[in-house]
């Protein structure tokens, strides 16, 4: 029991810091100006080459890794409504490592998708 | 057009763009596995499964789905919130969920209609908020 919730903690958390570091490094290489396929292209040129991206891509691996263990541990029922936590935790990393202004409509918006994925999610 | 107005529009078309390539990737992946069938897991079973994989055009439609979402999700983050477009996302389950029973004729349990109301509320009050807040973002516009 312990093993599992250290597991989904580790899981959470690896996601959640691998999805900020790719929104960081694209946040970095600065958006398109217009949704044109050429600066589109132009700007996946400049988010390839963000190191912020290749910092977040290993930690989603590693995620998706522990996913994968955790569900050959425990039935799926219990799995994928835990990792509906990641909104949440995803959430507190935009707020305090992105200084993104999440106010209480944003906090009440997550809070009942969370809850909602979860109930979907157990099936 | 206010350039808030632009910004939100742009957002939820990109947002849009995502769940259309997720749900149907997933739906495609599901299908091509399901034609491959059950994946021994021992070393001639995954060759086995990965040559089947490769030469399968499902799989390969599924594969250019899923990077299709996941280059939107890049671009679109490149200006929006990411407390934004995580939460504004899960609309795909919702999504999944008409799509089985409207398409596919699936029972839905009441159950998971309670989820997916909670869902589409909950996207609806992140829908309220604006969809960039943070310095970097103003900076990088």
């Amino acid at each position: 029991m312990i093993r599992t919730a250290i597991t989904l903690a580790i899981f959470v958390l690896s996601g959640s810091a691998g999805e900020l570091a790719v929104t960081h490094g694209m946040k970095k290489a600065g958006a398109p100006q217009h949704l044109a396929i050429k600066e589109v292209i132009s700007f996946l040129g400049r988010a390839f080459s963000t190191p912020w991206f290749w910092v977040g891509v290993p930690l989603m691996a590693v995620s998706f890794y522990l996913l994968m263990v955790l569900l050959s541990w425990e039935p799926i029922s219990l799995v994928i409504p835990a990792s509906a936590l990641s909104y949440v935790v995803g959430t507190l990393g935009a707020k305090y490592i992105l200084k993104e202004d999440v106010n209480g409509v944003r906090w009440a918006g997550v809070f009942l998708v969370c809850v909602g994925v979860a109930i979907v999610a157990a099936g | 057009m206010s350039h808030e107005r632009k910004l939100r529009l742009k957002t939820l078309v990109m947002v849009f763009v995502m769940m259309v390539c997720a749900t149907t990737g997933d739906s495609l992946l599901k299908r091509g596995m399901t034609e491959i069938g059950p994946v021994s897991l021992n070393h001639t079973g995954l060759f086995q499964a990965f040559r089947l994989a490769m030469t399968s055009a499902t799989i390969w439609f599924a594969i250019l789905f899923l990077i299709g979402f996941m280059l939107s999700n890049m671009t679109v983050l490149s200006w929006a919130d990411y407390s934004y477009v995580m939460p504004a996302s899960a609309v795909g389950y919702a999504a999944v969920t008409f799509v089985g029973m409207a398409l596919l004729g699936e029972t839905v349990s009441p159950r998971r209609w309670i989820g997916v109301a909670l869902i589409c509320v909950g996207v609806f009050l992140v829908g309220q908020t604006k969809p960039s807040t943070s310095a970097v973002a103003e900076g990088a516009r």
